[in-house]
Order: structure tokens, then sequence, then C-alpha cells
């Protein structure tokens, strides 16, 4: 009995359904994923040398075998750098979502459960949070408190929060309006139970997706303000401080500038095509 | 910064199609052009309302920090050395005046004095917008061709060139614009020698900026316009103009693609807004002139002022943009129900 279910037949069916499921771009995402947690908890394992090390005898070299991404003009390995650049840049990332996504669980239940006068004020509030872009925002509070890393962790929370808690408040009053909703308030649950054990986690899932894109968003907005020379300054190894380090040099070492964009790039692209598929999932598994 | 995350953000508003009203009726299309207009009045009044009181959170006191800028020392100063620049900026009457005063400025082109340069945010930025719109409005137009290119040559053809386009939207869609700006100019500037490095505002120098805007753009337009436009190519009018002999070309150009547009002219009114503060970066990379310029000076001496003037025309822009996307969205959707 126990034999037909593990027939190699069915095993490679498996195996296959496995296959078709785990798409090119996923796999390459999960690769740079996996590279990029390497690099947050132990970049010694990816590179041998140091991030701080100077060598006056080879500055400003173009990639090579030797350094693939290139030195920058104290002689730094820059791959070196990017990889122990990691940990503050993806911290960054996660801090910012994070405050976005706490600051629109707030607004978003807010508004979606209150509905009404509450609701519409709320909604208005978002309105004009739109006519204000991410990076003008972030500029006013940088010009505001003075640049920090901080700063740019508020800043692009901030700045993202207002597209987060609309998604919030669609999904509240999506949930709201669920057969099982209805069946919890009918069996005589309370207000606060019948909101805490079913319409909390039920809006809060999809945005796990979101919030997986929302990180890699995130980067790229930091990285924006350090490219204006406003996010974390050099020397640091974080990615935006590179970008700062190398922008005075664009036309004669422009590798410093490309390389460190590529990786927030990839980082970029890899979060972005795991959100989707997991949304995917999600998605699927709702249904 | 557009990228692909915006794409799936149904954050950024879509006004639902049964909120436009019926041509038919002239009065009620007169008071929902009022009712907008006042809407969008109002957010300009809160939007000033947000950089006035951004304003009182710089830390310490203003006229402290005026005197110390324009000293270059960081001291205390008596009152008397005070009171002047309190006076000039107005910070000695109540808060309340100043505040009707700020945001009634906004009707009267007066957006405030700016910290470091003592003249008036408006002549601050002065001409410098000009160069930032005819930037932004050259990346809005070419942002829209290249998509609806892509989306008119890949959607629903063999397998493989549907990949190309759809692999190249969300590719270009999650591109930093500092990143392309940089590639471009090292590629068709620095290598090629096509355009010139420092481009100023003349039109060889405006291309690399322009595309360095349009690309991420055109990627998030085409992602939102193919969705649409593989919706309607299953549709049975469809079916029923091929069945009268149109070609396919006729049939991509006269009935789909005004049918798939309107997702996109939408989010045009947003993209305006996203694309001025993109212009920031673009101008930086290539040393263009612009309020990008203005920008990053004002927000590395902490002149809230002239950072704020810069967000409010910002949010004026954006404002203006989506007052007119409504219109057009009236005029198509009308369109729509004639046909």
């Amino acid at each position: 009995m126990s034999a037909a279910s593990v027939s190699p037949a069915a095993t490679r069916a498996r195996l296959a359904a496995i296959r078709v499921q785990l798409r090119p771009a996923t796999a390459a995402s999960l690769l740079v994923v996996a590279f990029l947690a390497v690099a947050v908890i132990a970049p010694s394992v990816l590179t041998s040398g140091s991030p701080t090390t100077i060598d006056l005898q080879h500055t400003l070299l173009s990639p090579s075998f030797s350094h693939v991404f290139g030195t920058d003009d104290a002689g730094r390995d820059l791959y070196t750098r990017a990889v122990y650049g990691a940990r503050e840049s993806l911290g960054i990332g996660l801090g910012a979502t994070g405050l976005a996504m706490a600051i629109a669980i707030l607004l978003g239940f807010a508004a979606g459960l209150a509905r009404g006068i509450v609701d519409a004020v709320l909604t208005r509030i978002l309105e004009v949070a739109f006519a204000f872009p991410v990076l003008l925002l972030a500029l006013l509070l940088i010009a505001i408190r003075g640049p920090s890393v901080a700063t740019e962790i508020v800043a692009v929370g901030i700045g993202s929060a207002p597209g987060y808690a609309r998604m919030v408040r669609g999904q509240v009053l999506h949930v709201r309006q669920a057969g099982y909703i209805e069946s919890a308030v009918a069996l005589g649950h309370g207000r606060w139970v019948v909101i805490r054990q079913h319409l909390f986690p039920n809006a809060i899932r999809p945005l796990v997706a979101v919030m997986t894109l929302g990180v890699g968003q995130s980067i790229v907005w930091a990285s924006g303000l350090a490219f204006l020379g406003l996010g974390v300054a050099p020397p640091s190894p974080e990615w935006g401080a590179l970008l700062d380090a190398g922008r005075d040099s664009i036309t004669t070492s422009p590798w410093l500038e490309i390389m460190p964009g590529l990786v927030i790039v990839l980082v970029a692209l890899a979060v972005t095509s795991l959100g989707r598929t997991l949304q995917h999932r999600l998605e699927g598994a709702a249904r | 910064m557009t990228t692909a995350a915006e794409a799936a953000d149904p954050a950024v508003p879509i006004p639902a199609l049964s909120r436009a009203p019926s041509a038919r009726s002239g009065v009620r299309a007169v008071r929902w052009g009022l009712v907008k207009l006042a809407l969008a009045i109002l957010v300009l009044v809160a939007a000033a309302s947000v950089t006035f009181f951004a304003q009182l959170l710089v830390p310490g006191d203003r006229a402290t920090t005026i005197l110390n800028q324009q000293t270059g020392r960081a001291q205390l100063w008596s009152a008397a050395d005070l009171a002047p620049v309190n006076h000039q900026f107005g910070f000695d009457r109540p808060l309340a005046v100043q505040y009707v005063d700020y945001v009634s400025g906004l009707f009267r082109g007066d957006l405030g004095t700016s910290y470091t340069q003592h003249k008036p945010v408006t002549e601050v930025i002065g001409a410098q917008i000009v160069p930032s719109l005819v930037l932004t409005v050259a990346a809005l137009v070419t942002a829209w061709v290249l998509s609806l290119v892509v989306i008119l040559v890949t959607v629903k053809r063999r397998r493989f060139v549907t990949a190309i386009g759809s692999t190249w939207e969300a590719l270009t869609a999650s591109l930093p614009p500092y990143w392309i700006g940089v590639v471009l100019l090292v590629v068709f500037a620095v290598e090629l020698r096509v355009f010139p490095v420092i481009g100023g505002t003349g039109v060889a120098g405006t291309v690399l900026p322009v595309l360095t805007l349009a690309l991420p753009l055109a990627g998030f337009l085409g992602q939102v316009t193919r969705d649409e436009f593989e919706k309607v190519l299953d549709q049975p009018f469809i079916t029923t103009a091929r069945t009268r002999g149109m070609s396919d070309t006729g049939v991509r150009l006269k009935h789909a693609l005004r049918h798939s547009v309107l997702p996109a002219v939408t989010l045009s009114g947003w993209a305006l807004g996203s694309l001025l503060s993109g212009a920031v970066i673009a101008e930086n990379v290539f040393g263009r002139p612009g309020i990008g310029q203005v920008l990053v000076v004002a927000v590395n001496t902490r002149d809230v002022p002239t950072v704020s003037g810069i967000v409010l025309v910002v949010a004026g822009v954006y404002v203006i943009a989506n007052l007119l996307v409504d219109l057009a969205y009236v005029l198509i959707d009308s369109r729509l129900r004639a046909s």
C-alpha cells in the first residue's frame, strides 16, 4: 500500500511539480537573498579582506579578477566593502519598512474599523500625504532634523506609510464583509475577540508579501537619499554611502557608482520577485 | 522613484469609473468640477499646514539658528541681537497670525523667506523650476510613448516576444533613477560621446536626463497597461471586430489601446509629482540646473522655508495634474460610452 505512494512515477511527478513551481526567477532570487543573508550574518565567509584596509598602491583599479568590483580612491576592495555594508543597508530597509507598517496598521485599522467620520478624516489625511512624494517628504525631514541614520529610517518610513495605510484600510473593509466574521458575530463573540482572532490575522496576512516588496523599495529610497549626500555618510561601507563616495568620479571611475548600484538593483529585484511569488501563493491559499 | 513594488500597490489612487459624472447633465458636471476644485484647494491648504508646522519642528530657536548660519558661529545671542531677526521673519507675531499668513501666502504667491539667502523663497526657486518642469513633462511624454510601443509590439504575441516585453517592464520598473542615470552617462556621454557629459539645459543635454526618468516610469506604466490590454483582447467586441475583417494592428490601435490606457492615465497625475521629485536626482547626476540643485543646497544648509516651498510647489503640481487627469478621465470615459 505505502509502496504505491512512493513509486518512482509518483516521485517524479511530485518533483516535476516542485520544479515547475520553482521558476528560474524565483530560484535566482532565492540565491541572491541567501547570499545577502550570509553577508549580514557572517561577512567574513564571503570575503577574506577587510572593508577598511587601505592600499595606496592599488587605488581606483577597475574591476578585475583580483578585485571583482574594483577598488576605491584609498585602494579598499569595493566588493569587500559592499559585503560588509549589507548589514547596515538591510537594517535601514527593514527599519523603515517596519516603521511604515506600524503606522499603516494603526491608521488603516482605525479608518477601516471606525468607519464614518473617523474614516472620512483619515482618508482625507492620506490623500494629502499622497501629494508629497516620498523623496521630498524625506528631504523635508532631513532639513529639519539634520542627516543621520535615524532620520533616514524615519524619513523613508513616514514617506512610504500612507501607501500601506490605504492598503490596510482596504483589507480591513474587505475582510469585514467575509462570511466568517458574520458567523463569529452571530455566534455571540465580543467585538474585540472578533477583531483579534479573525479580522486582524486575516487582514494582516497579505501584508507579509507587501512588506517583502517594501524592504527592497526602502533600500532603494534610502540609497537615493545617500546618493544626494543626505544619508549615511562615507567612509561607512553602507551601500548608499558607497554611492555617495563615488559620486564625484562618475566620469573617471564609474565602477564606484555602477557596482554598488548593481548590488542594490539585484537585491531590490530579488526581494520584489520573491514578494510577488509570496503574494500569489498567499492569494492562492486564501482561495 | 518608481519601482515594481508600486505597480502592485493599490495605494495609488484610482478613481472608480462610476464616480465620473454623466456628461449629459451640464449642471452636474459644473458642480462636480467645483467640488473637485474645492477638494484640490483643501489638499493644498493641508499641505501648507504640514510644511508650516514642519518649520516649527526645527530644533532650538529659529532666530538663533538663522544668526548662527549667517555668521558661521554656534553661540547664544542676546535678545537685542535676536529682535531684528525675529521681526524680519515675523517670528515675533502670534503663532496663529504666522499660520494664517503662511497659508494665505500660498494664494498670493508668497512662500515665506529663505533662512540662508534672506530673500523670498519664490525668488530662490524662481526660474529654476522651469528646466525641472521641462524635464518632467518631457519624461512623462517619453515614458508614455515607450510603454505604448512596447505594449503594442509585445502583448499576446509569441510567448518569447511577450516574455521579453514583460521582463523588460519588470526590470526597468525596479531600476533606481540614479543608477540608470549613471549607466546612461557612462555609456552614452563618456564612452560613446554621443551626448555631452555636462549637458546644461539644451536639447542634447536633456536627452539623457529625460531617459533616466522615463525608463522606470515606462516600465511601471507598461506593467499597468499590459494587464488591461490582455484582458481587453479577450473581450467579445474584439472578436467581433476581427470577424468583421479588421487587421490585427487595427484592432490593437483602434479598440484595445483606447480601452486599456485608463489606469495609466489615472496614474499619470501621481507620476508627474513623483517625476518632479525624481528630477532632483537626475539633475544631480547630470549637473543640470533646476530645483534639484536648489533643494539639495537648501537641505544641507537646513534652509527649511526653501525646502518647504519646493515641497509645496511639487504638491501643487500634483494637485493640478490630478485635476487634469480627472478631466481627461471623464472625456475618455464619455467617449467610450458614446461609442
